[in-house]
């Protein structure tokens, strides 16, 4: 979890990352930095984020992040 | 017949909303199915059969779907763990074949209605460039009416179908309302299967409350329509269709109307569309919040025509920007030019093709394409330019919070939308680049006192008007914005006050509405998209 908090951070700072529950609804992370976020997860967390996962319930906050990193780690 | 006749708002929907409660619940889908098919029959004729092709194509595509997932759960269950990626492998590639069946019979249909004439023509210039002798013959062929919002929810319901988002459905009919529903068949929104498909087929009654609450909604749209867009409009097509005889004021006031036109007529005309749906307890989603309260235009885009934008964004961004070589691309490139620019390389690639496809999908012609491009360099550059932005007003100690800030940016994202929509409306680049021309060299301040402007078809009555409308618009707006539920707030308030309310709504729409000698209503814009 602290290595996903310190990717959100270095894509986009000022936002707490331990509250905030509406990263997509509340426009914190654009098409663009979500790009960039996938990348980075594939790379540190190896593995495959299919575009079918890319929806908003999965990006809200960084704890919903890390469940679905943990989800598709287990398939 | 539209959805601001007067006929769609007095007959037909009344006429709906009186079958659908007096018929037993078992059937009250087929009713609404029914109703649909009339509405588009009414307009489209004998061209309701394309509309059944895709709905027929899309049903049978999904089910298939739905077959090659149940067979390959079953072999699923008998295989080893090791074998297991390469069966699902093996059934994907079945599923999408016919995906690309389904998708590409549909798109046929879009090509032929709206692209055909525009290829053609285009491909017989480029024969004549070249010195070659023969010519294609130009076909147009009478598009079915919003086959370009059918099409996309048809797509959007079979990929989601085949990404398992959602289950095939096995309700022929319940798929054709879907797909059909007749107040989003003319101008959208694009709604996915999991918004409205299973609250069409709930079966309750219209009660007291919807139906007042539809109708309210309803008002607003003709309020917007009637008192602010249909008064704009012979403004906007006199400067537009004569802009050599005016000066660059008159021509910024021109488009600057035309976006307000815009706004007030695909917004209302969404009002309409909804406020119907409520009647139905259908919540069909929202197409507009707020857009010039956006800070840029990436922003803006969000919050103008939303189920477009999304649907652009779920089945052509991220299956782009997040295909295998793409990824690989992102890779490479944040290695070489950091995490900023290096997303930014497929994300530009993806966004191109978003912008590209936006542009089309509005018309054939080319003032579109270049409308999409633009607006593509626009949100491309405030990407790339967004971190120097901020170092700079790091440095230069400007806060992006203060008020004075957000204003600078709205006015700035307001001029960008003008710009856009100029050439959205011009009828050829050449005319749009001519009237950008003039709007910056042809300036003659004293348009601003010596009552030219009041020339043009509306008075000083006229201007009075949609300043004060815009007032009342701009309050809601800043309402919803703070997330306050305006009806909510005044069903709650007594019997005289509402009342009040409505009466002064539907007096506002009889007295203030531009109807009459001397007004031309506009026509529905987005039908023709």
């Amino acid at each position: 979890m602290e290595k996903l908090i310190e990717i959100l951070e270095s894509l986009q700072p000022d936002v707490d990352y331990e509250t905030t529950e509406n990263l997509i609804d509340g426009r914190y992370l654009d098409s663009l930095t979500i790009l960039s976020l996938v990348a980075e997860i594939e790379e540190e967390f190896d593995v495959e984020i299919p575009t079918v996962e890319i929806i908003p319930a999965n990006f809200n906050s960084a704890k919903k992040i890390y469940e679905m990193i943990e989800r598709l780690r287990e398939e | 017949m539209n959805y601001f006749d007067l006929t769609y708002i007095f007959l037909f929907l009344p006429i709906v909303i009186i079958v659908y409660n007096i018929m037993p619940k078992k059937i009250k889908p087929a009713i609404l199915l029914l109703a649909s098919f009339v509405f588009f029959f009414m307009i489209s004729k004998f061209l309701i059969a394309f509309l059944l092709l895709s709905i027929l194509s899309v049903y049978l595509g999904t089910r298939w779907m739905s077959k090659v997932d149940r067979k390959r759960d079953e072999v699923l269950e008998s295989t080893e763990k090791e074998q297991k990626k390469e069966i699902k492998n093996k059934y994907r590639r079945r599923k999408k074949l016919i995906l690309i069946l389904v998708i590409l019979f549909n798109i046929t249909f879009l090509f032929a209605f709206k692209y055909l004439k525009f290829f053609t023509l285009n491909t017989n210039f480029l024969l004549n460039c070249m010195h070659v002798g023969w010519r294609i013959k130009v076909f147009k062929f009478m598009a079915p009416i919003g086959i370009s919002y059918y099409t996309l929810q048809a797509i959007s319901y079979i990929v989601d179908v085949y990404q398992e988002k959602v289950e095939a459905d096995k309700n022929i009919i319940r798929v054709s309302l879907y797909l059909s529903f007749f107040p989003q068949i003319m101008e959208g929104p694009i709604a996915r299967y999991s918004q409205t498909a299973h609250a069409l087929y709930e079966r309750v009654r219209v009660n007291f409350q919807n139906f007042c609450f539809g109708y309210q909604r309803i008002l607003y749209g003709l309020f917007k329509k009637f008192v602010i867009a249909d008064r704009l409009n012979v403004v906007v097509g006199k400067i537009f269709s004569n802009y050599q005889n005016y000066d660059g004021i008159t021509i910024f006031m021109g488009i600057a109307f035309y976006t307000l036109l815009l706004y007030m007529e695909f917004s209302g005309t969404m009002d309409v569309v909804i406020g119907s749906g409520e009647i139905f307890n259908v919540k069909i989603p929202e197409n507009f919040r707020q857009p010039f309260f956006a800070k840029n235009i990436s922003e803006f885009w969000t919050r103008w025509h939303i189920s477009l934008g999304a649907w652009f964004k779920d089945y052509i961004f991220y299956p782009v920007s997040l295909s295998k070589p793409m990824k690989k691309l992102t890779m490479r490139a944040r290695k070489g030019l950091g995490n900023h620019l290096g997303a930014l390389i497929s994300g530009a690639i993806a966004l191109f093709a978003v912008w590209f496809l936006n542009g089309l999908w509005h018309g054939a012609g080319w003032t579109f394409l270049f409308y999409g491009l633009y607006q593509f360099t626009l949100i491309l550059s405030g990407n790339i330019a967004e971190p120097f932005i901020k170092d700079l007003c790091t440095k230069l100690k400007i806060n992006r919070q203060n008020i004075a800030y957000r204003i600078f940016q709205s006015v700035k994202m307001t001029f960008f939308v003008f710009i856009g929509e100029l050439f959205f409306r011009a009828p050829t680049l050449e005319v749009g680049f001519g009237m950008l021309k003039m709007m910056f060299t042809k300036i003659h301040i004293s348009t601003l006192w010596n009552g030219n402007l009041f020339k043009l078809g509306m008075d000083k009555k006229d201007f009075l008007i949609v300043f004060l409308a815009l007032i009342v618009i701009f309050i809601v707006s800043i309402l919803r914005e703070k997330n306050i539920n305006i009806r909510e707030s005044i069903s709650k308030k007594n019997i005289g006050i509402r009342w009040l309310i409505y009466y002064a709504l539907i007096l506002a729409i009889i007295i203030f509405g531009a109807y009459g000698p001397g007004y031309i209503p506009v026509d529905p814009i987005y039908a023709d998209f």
